[in-house]
């Protein structure tokens, strides 16, 4: 969450910045034939040509910058719009914007910061909008603007009545007013935001017609597939590439080198007439490879380095009270100490890697299901050799993202692949096996903790030492080390007067970037599962215990002033309500539990509960209650299906899934080997959202990680076996 | 070697390597890209189509054992999203990235062939070999109930 990053990704957050930065620049649009022909080339902001389209047939179009990869935002924006405009929902079409960053701002897509950090421009453009039109509408019938109002596309002053389009011509020759002059619509007028609507990208994925990167076709569309180092770290030493050039079908095979700016591997490349042909090609691939200096790590060499590391001298990164005096001066049966560990977990995003480009010699043209379309476009050009100006970047549907779809290795290769062939149009795919044994996992982890509660319940110490294999290590380093790793533990929500993080990082050769949650899966683990076991070291209530230890003041970030205070008043509220809705105190048959877990990210706050029986060593995870607090809720809807995945996003990482490493390599390449919950493990979820009218924030992620802690909470409660590292096996619960 | 099969109604013939996946012919050769791939091994449920009318995997399937048959894809289950699975998922909001719900579709469709009155749990069991990384499938699960439903006359009906 605190990462500031040097190199290219910018970070998650820096992102956002971005986004809200480039706000001043996104102006309304009007796209009319007149103006379209009046405004020259290179104006520096085109008005006709920005996020907001409204053509002389009033039909309203948002170009939407933000990457869809599920969550919905191709339909929560459009939403903002229609309602600070004054039109119809099902009368706003969406289309994907061209990578055009002076045009559409950033479109990095990423950090649950899509409705966040584009809410307040979205309005403020569709208000420019508004205004415009009534200016005009307002002079052509002599009335006052402030007569006029547009509901359902229509105009109106008394008995003064038109659509949207007859205005359009002339509103979009007038000069675009400031956006901080704009009266934007109150939460009484608002009509649209907050209700439930039909998510406009969901038709065309019920019927084959959604066009994903992998779907990209093109004529004489070549494909190409690379082969890679089993060894983070390794390199082709020798290669007899003749057998796989001999194969009918086969145009190129040949060496690529590694692009370390985007730390793609290099390998070895085929391009074929088809997908089928390149898999068969690359097998024929003879290469000796040089596994580099990595290839003895594994996971049990990195656990070593773990304990030896959390063992030894680490960094105090926050020190409040005095800890060691605290922990010293209590009775054993109120202290608790317990190591907790994490593995690397994979995106396994259902889309493999892909990227289709065509180099034709001093440009390209490139279709990518990226979250950062302008980094690809910057690395395609680099390997090409080309302008970033003359790279044109169409933005696909994404399979999904995670944060994977955040890096641009897939672009570096297929800009690699189709320099071999100018003029042809390649389509690089990764098989399964690539995606999962070259991804950039969550990071590994381990946690040490201490604390102590009083007689009375009150926390009295607390202190975590912990390392990991950090981020930051891959993308910002020169940042602090622990930057990207300790999340909101840096704001620490509990009353506790003496509290202590300290921290080291563990080098190790697995690439590692942001995953579903990024740090907030990790931390937001340790803290809540530990938390409950000083809980029950109290004899108090888990609810109990969390609610008398949150009292209505803000946390500050003491490490990254950037971050925004943690409200420990909106914590406290989200736990009483998946409390309540989840019949928190109600007694339960035997083997049954329920766990309660809570976490603040991305500015969100959100408390789960999980319900679990366990019989004969058996787990069931019967239903998980979650309650969101992300300020104003535009497309609820939209909500409940993010915390839902995030949920079970979790869940998997929780009870199925993990990435070992075995010579420097990742042993799991496929979901023979990394399986995910399913439907019939699936329990009942419920999401529950609080009302606000408080700026969006972010929710395609906050649902993650309370959702693990809650379960091994829940697992405790019903058979008094703590899980302290996940996945969850059977032998935890035998 | 030249291949024949139906393909959604229509005749196709492809002359392609006999081993090669018929869902690599049906991407690659035929350009038809609902159909997904997801693993390659059978593990996903992504390229399920129907051949002779029931659910298979078309990653696992070389195109030569297709010859003669009968096979239709997610572009072939409707003209117009009308089959009451595609509006119950449209009903439910069911996609999120979309990736695995043609496979997801499709096993669903031949279930309820088979399974005209399912009950979750039955549901539960049909689709648990299908993968969806975005965690669709308590959504997916009141799909097919309500499709099910509307195959015996109910209406598809407003959730939203
Ligand atoms: S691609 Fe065929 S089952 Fe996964
Ligand atoms: S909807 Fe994304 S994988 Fe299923």
């Amino acid at each position: 969450m605190m990462a500031t990053v040097e190199k290219r990704p910018p970070s998650r957050r820096t992102v956002l910045k971005t986004a809200a930065a480039a706000g001043g620049l996104l102006l309304v649009g009007f796209d009319t034939v007149q103006t379209a022909k009046a405004a020259p080339d290179n104006a520096p902001i085109s008005p006709f040509r920005s996020w907001i389209q409204i053509d002389q047939e009033g039909q309203v179009t948002l170009m939407s910058g933000r990457s869809e990869m599920g969550q919905g935002i191709s339909s929560a924006l459009p939403m903002v719009l229609a309602d600070e405009l004054g039109v119809d929902w099902k009368d706003v079409r969406v289309e994907q914007a061209p990578n055009d960053v002076p045009r559409f701002g950033d479109q990095g897509t990423g950090g649950s910061g899509s409705v966040a950090g584009s809410w307040m421009t979205m309005r403020q453009a569709a208000a420019a909008a508004r205004t415009m039109l009534i200016t005009v509408a307002a002079k052509r019938w002599n009335v006052t603007p402030e007569s006029c109002s547009i509901k359902n596309g229509v105009i109106i002053s008394g008995n003064h009545s038109a659509k949207l389009g007859e205005f359009v011509a002339a509103a979009a020759l007038l000069p675009v007013p400031d956006f901080k002059t704009l009266t934007l619509k109150k939460p009484e007028e608002v009509q649209i935001i907050g209700t439930v609507v039909e998510r406009k990208d969901i038709p065309s994925k019920t019927d084959g017609s959604a066009v994903f990167g992998i779907d990209t076709r093109l004529p004489g569309m070549l494909y190409a597939m690379v082969e890679r180092c089993p060894a983070f770290g390794g390199k082709v030493q020798s290669v007899d590439m003749s057998a796989a050039k001999a194969m009918p079908g086969v145009h190129e095979a040949f060496e690529i080198p590694a692009v370390p700016d985007v730390h793609s591997w290099g390998g070895v490349a085929v391009i074929a007439d088809s997908t089928w042909i390149a898999m068969q090609a690359r097998k024929k691939l003879q290469i000796k490879w040089d596994m580099g200096p990595f290839s003895n790590e594994s996971s049990e060499s990195l656990r070593h380095e773990f304990l030896r590391i959390v063992d030894s001298r680490l960094k105090v990164v926050i020190d409040q009270g005095n800890v060691d005096s605290a922990l010293a001066h209590v009775p054993s049966a109120r202290r608790v100490d317990a190591d907790y560990e994490l593995p690397f977990q994979a995106h396994a995003t259902m889309e493999p890697m892909n990227c289709t480009v065509r180099f034709n010699g001093n440009n390209a043209e490139v279709w990518a299901p990226a979250q950062g379309p302008e980094w690809v476009r910057t690395t395609v050009a680099q390997v090409l050799g080309i302008k970033p100006d003359a790279v044109k970047v169409t933005t696909t549907l994404l399979g999904g993202g995670f944060g994977r779809r955040y890096q641009a290795d897939f672009a570096a290769e297929a800009a690699q692949v189709a320099k071999k062939v100018p003029g042809k149009p390649v389509q690089l795919i990764w098989s399964r096996e690539d995606d999962m044994t070259h991804d950039f996992y969550r990071p590994a982890s381990y946690h040490r903790l201490s604390g102590a509660v009083d007689e009375h319940g009150n926390l009295i110490a607390w202190r975590h030492r912990s390392t990991s294999t950090p981020i930051s290590e891959w993308w910002s380093p020169k940042d602090t080390p622990e930057s990207s790793e300790l999340g909101s533990s840096t704001q620490f929500p509990y009353l506790c007067h003496n509290y202590r993080l300290e921290y080291l990082p563990t080098k190790s050769s697995v690439p590692r970037a942001w995953w579903r949650s990024v740090e907030a899966s990790t931390i937001g683990f340790v803290m809540e599962g530990y938390l409950d076991e000083l809980a029950h070291a109290a004899g108090v209530d888990p609810l109990e215990f969390r609610l008398s230890k949150l009292d209505g003041r803000l946390v500050k970030d003491p490490i990254s002033k950037d971050n925004r205070p943690l409200d420990t008043a909106r914590l406290k509220a989200v736990l009483q309500l998946a409390a309540r809705k989840s019949d928190w105190g109600t007694p339960m048959g035997k083997g049954e539990g329920r766990g309660i877990a809570c976490h603040y990210s991305f500015n969100s706050y959100v408390a789960n509960v999980v319900e679990v029986a366990v019989s004969d060593g058996r787990l069931h995870v019967k239903r998980v209650v979650s309650a969101v607090d992300i300020g104003t809720p535009v497309s609820p809807d939209a909500i409940r299906a993010q915390v839902e995945s995030a949920i079970i996003y979790g869940l998997t990482a929780a009870l199925k899934s993990q990435i070992t490493i075995k010579n420097g390599g990742a042993v799991q390449s496929n979901f023979d080997a990394f399986s995910t919950l399913p439907m019939n493990e699936t329990p009942l979820l419920e999401v529950h959202i609080t009302p606000s009218t408080l700026p969006p924030t972010g929710i395609g992620e906050p649902g993650l990680p309370p959702t693990a802690p809650a379960l091994t909470n829940a697992i405790f409660a019903g058979t008094g076996k703590r899980i302290r590292r996940l996945p969850i096996v059977p032998a935890d619960l035998a | 070697m030249a291949i024949t099969f139906e393909l959604n109604g229509e005749s196709k013939t492809v002359d392609v390597d006999p081993a090669t996946p018929l869902l690599w012919v049906l991407r690659d050769t035929l350009n038809l890209t609902g159909t997904k791939y997801g693993c390659g091994i059978a593990q996903c449920g992504a390229c399920t189509v129907h051949i002779n009318g029931s659910a298979q995997r078309s990653c696992g399937i070389p195109v030569s054992a297709v010859n003669g048959k009968r096979v239709t894809t997610i572009e072939g289950l409707s003209k117009d999203r009308s089959h009451p699975v595609q509006q119950a998922w449209i009903a439910e909001q069911v996609p999120q990235c979309g990736y695995c719900q043609s496979g997801q579709i499709m096993t669903a469709v031949a279930f309820l062939r088979q399974n005209p009155n399912p009950t979750a749990a039955d549901v539960d069991a049909a689709m648990s070999h299908n993968i969806c990384r975005c965690g669709t499938a308590q959504r997916m699960r009141k799909a097919i109930l309500r499709a099910a439903t509307m195959q015996h006359g109910g209406e598809a009906g407003a959730k939203l």
